[in-house]
């Protein structure tokens, strides 16, 4: 071996430490300066860091959690404080349009400004897993950037269904109703199930088995018109749809029909009261209500 | 070759045959009890794995031992490197299959309509995230580690791997617990920690391992014929001790029953916070960290041959590096539920940690003085002097993290993922290639790679990759930290969630192209590393080994 007998390598002038592992060696030069003095400069600053900011923990028995240093520094109070600021800076906006009308928050320009950019937000993060951004709605999921409403359209009635939910049966004054599953309960065969399909159809407007239709229409002023009409123009009262437009919540195919007719749909939404406060669902209607479909 | 040892007077080396069958014979007889007692598919698919997978060792090991014909296969006149060319494989396999996971749930996050199955579940990006995470981590990374740390103990004691069939069970039982992990992942056995995600049976199973390698590693040194231990083999070791600590203390749990896969935390709520994040945290310092400096300390000398920079350096930022790190851990938790004392100890230890970590970089990379033409001629330096300038860069980069204030915008977001990806890509793909690089010439007794063109097409592919990568990331990341926090002039949130992910739609979409360049590059390298096993193109001609190729026999040196 090679120890402790001094070599000097020769490309850099520097000695070695006189080891060679597998033709390895070591050379002995110092520790960068520049290094070791950023490194004391990182320990110093440390220290003085923990001497501003709570830093060590107290022993047990002092009655401290830690010292707390000279900067007093607290994350809690930080937030809460933060808290404290947004809230006065809404309190104003907020007071006004818990108790505004829909006039006067359509000509209060500032009102309507606090009261969308509110809705947007809460909309953004609530509503738009569902309803889509803008809400532009999804198969199952009403779009609400149009005029054709299920149950109200007016801001009272989109406040309604925000705060108490649709089937939501945990409030007792949800939204309800309870199409029955004609096909799934056995209320109707399937070949009148298919007459039907034809039947709501050739209502709809679009081509459909005219002979089929008519052998359904007995069935449907059985079942049907207490809640969809005897025109089939539905009924809000009761949030049974129309069913002579084009707009389909589950989609208007014939296969999307039968299935609606066999298994019934009879989704929900969640009531937001108590999740969220008055206010926020105050400016949520107000925002929906804007979206393009808003009614008097 | 010492003629003077016959077979006959080394009595005993079957016995760490045996001792090992025993062990896993025992293993698969508690497998075959917990498959026949399954209280889940999941306990009992694994349970199954264990059992088919051990009597398959035990059935090789008998077959191998029984064709020795009474011949010594521990013979310590020679290193153990068919072990290391197995980990060598085993490195490029996992590393091509965890770039190719990591390459589709990158696509799955750019075009979720697209790359989303809802029929097979297990193709959820929930299932093949931790897939792709252990799989360059511990799968890739492992394999480099055992295999590197295999073959530079050996070369630096100058004997032969300590325990007989003992390594051997390490590396097969590492890579068993590989494919229990990522079979886990797949079927939905996850204790939902974040880098151990494996359920208490892999755990234990591991825990053996991992002892197994540690007495290994441990037993090589003590045994060996150089009078110091050499400073790769320092960090090795404190890489095997730390994560056996790390490993056991984060994965202490409770199953539910002996026969099931699901088991309970020891800890709860920010203490099990806390103790993840001192387990994450030091997996980075201590796996991807230490372990892969000691790949460097070995591999940059070697190849450029000339002496390490400092030895005082090496010294003072090796223990610095591990006494600092280990507290480092809390900047993972800044703004959380986590007592601010601890946040502040975890910041400023993170600070100080900024020195020792870069005197790692300084001594690779000033290791080169004299040779730094080779940085011109030698795609394979370049390589790992690069690795070293991304290890620079992301070591700077953690600290500036871990400010707190810094860390209020970057937590949570791709700023994060960036600073990984810089780290993993950068300084563990880009090392371990290189000790790749080298090792298999050496170890097939080659004279060269089979084509120095294509690595450097490796070497420019993966850069490029990276440098997309991480570019779009940190892009998207800061984006995002700055719509998250954005209030508009009523005091409300100017972005909903939503907002802040499409904004990142394009990044994803370049941090593909990043990840499919780097993938290419792995590729690539594969196929010059088989082509330069099989000895074809410049790696033809093996008799005329070069001067750099470290000798491959024997290890025992004559005079003694």
């Amino acid at each position: 071996m090679t120890d402790h007998k001094l070599e000097i390598d020769e490309v850099s002038g520097v000695e070695t430490t006189g080891h060679t592992w597998d033709g390895i060696q070591e050379l002995n030069n110092p520790l960068p300066r520049w290094w070791l003095y950023i490194f004391y400069a990182s320990i110093v600053w440390a220290i003085v860091y923990m001497v501003f900011m709570p830093a060590i923990p107290a022993l047990p028995g002092t009655g401290m959690t830690n010292t707390l240093g000279i900067r007093g520094h607290s994350d809690r109070a930080l937030v809460a404080e933060d808290i404290t600021q947004l809230n006065a800076q809404r309190a104003e906006g907020s007071a006004k349009l818990l108790t505004a009308s829909l006039s006067e928050i359509e000509t209060d320009m500032n009102l309507q400004q606090f009261a969308l950019a509110m809705g947007e937000s809460a909309f953004g993060d609530n509503c738009a897993t569902c309803h889509g951004a803008g809400g532009r709605g999804a198969k199952g999921y009403p779009m609400l950037a149009d005029d054709v409403w299920l149950w109200d359209g007016t801001l009272g009635g989109i406040e309604t269904t925000l705060r108490h939910g649709i089937r939501h049966y945990e409030d007792p004054d949800t939204r309800n109703n309870a199409m029955p599953a004609f096909g799934r309960d056995g209320l109707l065969t399937s070949k009148e199930i298919d007459n039907l399909v034809q039947f709501v159809l050739v209502k709809s407007g679009r081509e459909g088995d005219a002979a089929a239709a008519g052998r359904a229409a007995p069935i449907f002023a059985q079942q049907c018109t207490s809640c969809h009409g005897a025109d089939a123009k539905g009924n809000r009262t009761l949030g049974a749809p129309n069913l002579t437009d084009q707009d389909w919540l589950f989609g208007g195919e014939p296969r999307d029909i039968q299935q609606t007719i066999y298994n019934a749909r009879n989704a929900h939404m969640p009531a937001w009261q108590g999740r969220l406060d008055d206010a926020t669902i105050k400016a949520l209607a107000v925002y929906v209500h804007s979206l393009g479909g808003g009614e008097k | 070759m010492s003629s003077h040892v016959t077979p006959t007077e080394k009595p005993g080396w079957g016995f760490s045959i045996g001792t090992v069958s025993l062990l896993v014979g025992a293993v698969a007889l508690g497998a075959l009890v917990i498959a026949a007692n399954a209280a889940d598919p999941m306990m009992a698919a694994h349970a199954w794995l264990f059992f088919f997978l051990t009597v398959g060792g035990l059935l090789v090991t008998g077959l191998w031992a029984g064709a020795r014909n009474g011949r010594n296969p521990f013979d310590p006149a020679f290193y153990e490197d068919t072990i290391v060319k197995f980990g060598v494989a085993a490195s490029m396999f996992w590393g091509i299959a965890g770039f190719l996971v990591g390459l589709i749930i990158a696509l799955q996050l750019s075009f979720p309509g697209l790359f989303y199955f809802p029929e097979l579940g297990w193709t959820n990006f929930g299932r093949l995230r931790p897939l792709h995470t252990s799989a360059v981590i511990f799968a890739f990374g492992g394999n480099v580690l055992i295999a590197t740390s295999f073959y530079v103990v050996q070369r630096t004691c100058r004997t032969r791997l300590a325990g007989g069939m003992w390594p051997w069970f390490v590396f097969w039982g590492y890579n068993l617990f590989i494919v229990i992990a990522g079979t886990g992942y797949l079927l939905g056995v996850t204790q939902s920690k974040e880098y151990a995600e494996p359920e208490w049976y892999a755990d234990l199973w591991l825990t053996i391992v991992w002892v197994a390698y540690l007495l290994v590693f441990l037993g090589t040194l003590w045994k060996r014929k150089e009078p110091h231990i050499y400073v790769a083999n320092w960090f090795y070791l404190s890489f095997i001790v730390t994560i056996a600590m790390l490993h056991i203390v984060n994965n202490l749990s409770i199953p539910v029953t002996l026969t099931g896969s699901k088991s309970y935390q020891l800890f709860g709520g920010v203490q099990d916070a806390l103790t993840q994040w001192w387990y994450g945290h030091n997996a980075v310092g201590f796996f991807l960290t230490t372990g892969f400096l000691a790949i460097m300390y070995y591999f940059i000398p070697k190849k450029v041959n000339r002496p390490v920079y400092s030895y005082r350096l090496s010294i003072v930022h090796f223990w610095s590096l591990i006494f600092i790190y280990i507290w480092a851990g809390p900047h993972h938790l800044h703004y959380t539920a986590l007592p601010q004392w601890a946040q502040t100890l975890g910041m400023v230890f993170s600070i100080m940690l900024w020195m020792p970590s870069w005197g790692g970089m300084i001594n690779g990379v000033m290791t080169l003085s004299g040779a730094w033409d080779k940085l011109r001629t030698d795609p394979v330096v370049r390589m790992m002097i690069v690795a070293l300038a991304f290890y620079g860069m992301s070591t700077f980069e953690g600290p500036l993290m871990s400010v707190r204030a810094v860390n209020s915008l970057s937590h949570y977001t791709e700023w994060g993922i960036a600073h990984v990806h810089s780290g993993s890509m950068g300084w563990v793909g880009f090392i371990s290639f290189g000790a790749l690089y080298c090792l298999t010439p050496w170890l097939w007794k080659r004279k060269a790679l089979f084509s120095t063109a294509l690595v450097e097409w490796h070497f420019w592919l993966a850069t490029l990759g990276i440098l997309f990568y991480i570019v779009a990331m940190y892009v998207a990341g800061i984006t995002e930290g700055f719509m998250w926090r954005a209030y508009n002039e009523f005091g409300f949130l100017e972005y909903s969630f939503i907002e802040t992910v499409k904004a990142k739609h394009i990044m994803y979409i370049i941090r593909v192209t990043g990840g499919a360049l780097y993938l290419i590059g792995a590729l690539i390298m594969a196929y010059n590393l088989v082509r330069t096993a099989l000895g074809h193109g410049e790696a033809r001609d093996a008799e005329a080994v070069p001067a750099q190729g470290p000798a491959q026999s024997p290890a025992l040196q004559p005079a003694e």
